[in-house]
């Protein structure tokens, strides 16, 4: 009896030792809509050479959805290892809401914590039939611009960001002409979609509007799956630098003891195989050998950043997002 | 009072489970709701509700789910009554096509009712080119959508009722000399109305709710075309939880009083048919 129960404990033991041995890793990557085909190539590259290295196997899972959204999830308890959002003001809110990583995570990695950069372009129907170039020919009467809503959207507050510092540097830094210039530009907006891909609908299917403000690399996966033959991009003199950053959470890697993982993770986005995929996913590589690769990708324009224009993501939020923002302004009653 | 033989374990355990079930499900979230908006002062939560794209977001919704519960109840009632009155072949196939927008989920109606509607789908290019008509991206739209996913609720529940109606009532009618509008107010109106007013208001609820058909056909302009769910999902966006669940309260306790208010109809128009008897 007594042997019986020895031999079935050392069972068990055996098998605990040996499934610990064999224990496959999982992290969890929480990121926005665009990027799902992004890092569903980098996860096999990350994976591939992990197990390479480290002998264990880990496997990447992916959430994707809005911006806001998926940071709102993981404040509520989707247990993230690593996020990588549209915007900083989402980590930011993580940061601040939940407490789940410290509030001066972007300086954890280079580049404010930003591996790949892209900015703000115009995709337009062929042939460019209303001669848009500029951010001027948006205002035009006439022109009718597709772009989501800044409200339920963070890649739309990039569009209207852009727009926003474009006027603005133009008439001599006047924020009232800046302010005359976006409500100008959104009185040409005839559908306001809740996000970017739904923007990305309406323009492309519904072939409502002249001009799609839209992120450089989402306008390129545009013209690759629906046919060079339907559309162009037009790359503005001047945009803004959208800088999508990642950062790992925490509280989380350490509850599930996967800290050194998920940092390999985030720290491989910046080695030459990981700017490859970013850049073959049309995201602009931080890297310059890897930039210097595609540089016939990605047209030169003069770039500005959020901290640069606007002093950084909480300021602009405040002053253009909240509730009586600059934004809901332009939609004051009365104002037609 | 004698006690009667029920086939499920006794009143006690059985309404205990009712109530547990309806907390779990029902009551605990709900007033989650409202406890998350008790962070809010009484100012706050006034300046939040009052807000005018807030208002016309809810008089869209109201407005717009009160009509398309309207049209539901006269053209449900019209399809109940074809399809329990007549025999004709494709009866079964259009009886279960009732049930598509219980089953469909509501972003795909979304999506279909737009490419439809839009300025160059099937029925919006004809619309806009012959009577200058914009369906999609105005609240026609928003209509158009809550009219779609609200009318199976007046069609299932007038039509038990309808299967009930006995053919002699109106024959006798007739025979008497009553002409054909006089039988249908007289005689089968009184009968069918409690249940046109349940599903009237089941369709009315299901619309104030409705997000997702919604959302891709409103074309979301502020104080034109945003619904109210709509706004809650920004505040959300804004991560502003209380703001979020200022607005739901209102809406809860809208409809919550709107459908007092059917319930209310529906009670009296029973009573009023069985006092005639």
């Amino acid at each position: 009896m007594i042997r019986k129960t020895a031999v079935r404990s050392f069972l068990v033991a055996a098998f605990l030792a040996g499934g610990i041995a064999h224990a496959d890793v999982t992290l969890l990557n929480v990121s926005y809509d665009p990027t799902r085909e992004l890092y569903a190539d980098f996860n096999k590259a990350f994976s591939a050479q992990w197990e390479a290295r480290n002998k264990e196997k880990v496997t990447v899972k992916q959430s994707h959805g809005g911006s806001g959204k998926q940071a709102r999830s993981v404040i509520d308890g989707l247990e993230a290892d690593v996020v990588t959002l549209a915007l900083a003001y989402d980590i930011d809110a993580i940061s601040e809401k939940a407490k789940l990583l410290p509030a001066d995570w972007q300086k954890r990695l280079p580049q404010n914590s930003t591996p790949y950069t892209s900015t703000i372009v115009f995709l337009v129907r062929k042939g460019n039939p209303k001669g848009i170039k500029d951010w001027d020919d948006l205002t035009k009467p006439g022109v009718a611009v597709i772009t989501p809503n800044p409200k339920t959207s963070g890649g739309a507050q990039w569009n209207y960001l852009a727009a926003w510092e474009y006027a603005k540097r133009k008439n001599g830094g006047s924020e009232a002409k800046a302010k005359e210039f976006v409500t100008a530009l959104y009185k040409n907006v005839p559908v306001l979609d809740s996000g970017a891909r739904g923007s990305t609908v309406t323009f492309v299917e519904r072939g409502i509007g002249d001009v799609f403000i839209s992120w450089e690399n989402e306008a390129f996966l545009s013209i690759k799956e629906l046919g060079p033959d339907k559309f162009e991009i037009v790359v503005p003199p001047l945009s803004i630098l959208a800088e999508p950053p990642v950062a790992v959470v925490d509280k989380v890697v350490d509850k599930r003891g996967t800290r050194k993982q998920a940092e390999a993770y985030l720290k491989y986005l910046y080695t030459e195989e990981g700017q490859e995929i970013a850049a073959k996913h049309y995201y602009r590589p931080t890297n310059a050998k890897v930039a210097q690769k595609y540089a016939s990708q990605f047209p030169k324009v003069t770039l500005f950043t959020i901290g640069d224009a606007f002093g950084g993501w909480q300021k602009a939020s405040k002053t253009h997002f909240q509730d009586g923002g600059t934004f809901d302004q332009i939609y004051q009653p009365g104002k037609k | 009072m004698q006690r009667r033989h029920s086939v499920l374990p006794g009143f006690n355990l059985a309404l205990g489970f009712t109530v547990l079930y309806l907390s779990l499900i029902v009551l605990i979230p709900l007033s989650a709701a409202f406890i998350k908006t008790f962070t809010l002062t009484w100012d706050q939560f006034v300046t939040h509700v009052t807000n005018p794209r807030v208002l016309a977001s809810l008089r869209l919704t109201f407005g717009a789910s009160f009509i398309a519960a309207l049209i539901n109840a006269v053209f449900g009632l019209l399809v109940a009554w074809v399809l329990v009155r007549y025999k004709f072949p494709g009866r079964r196939f259009i009886d279960a096509l009732v049930d598509l927008p219980f089953a469909l989920p509501t972003a795909v109606a979304g999506i279909a009712l737009t490419a439809i509607y839009a300025p160059n789908g099937w029925l919006g290019k004809p619309l806009m080119d012959l009577f200058g008509l914009k369906v999609a991206f105005t609240p026609l739209g928003v209509l158009v959508a809550l009219t779609f996913i609200g009318m199976p609720f007046v069609v299932r529940t007038v039509q038990p009722v309808l299967e009930d109606l006995e053919r002699e009532l109106e024959e006798a009618a007739q025979s008497l000399g009553a002409s054909r509008l006089q039988t249908f107010v007289r005689v089968v109106l009184p009968t069918v109305l409690p249940a046109l007013l349940t599903g009237f208001a089941l369709a009315f609820a299901r619309a104030i709710g409705e997000y997702g058909s919604v959302i891709f056909i409103a074309g979301n302009m502020p104080m034109v075309s945003e619904i109210a769910p709509l706004m809650i999902i920004t505040k959300l966006e804004q991560y502003d939880y209380a703001g979020a669940t200022a607005i739901a309260v209102v809406m809860l306790v809208a409809s919550f009083i709107l459908l007092l208010g059917i319930n209310g109809l529906q009670w009296w128009s029973r009573r009023h048919a069985e006092r005639k008897n």
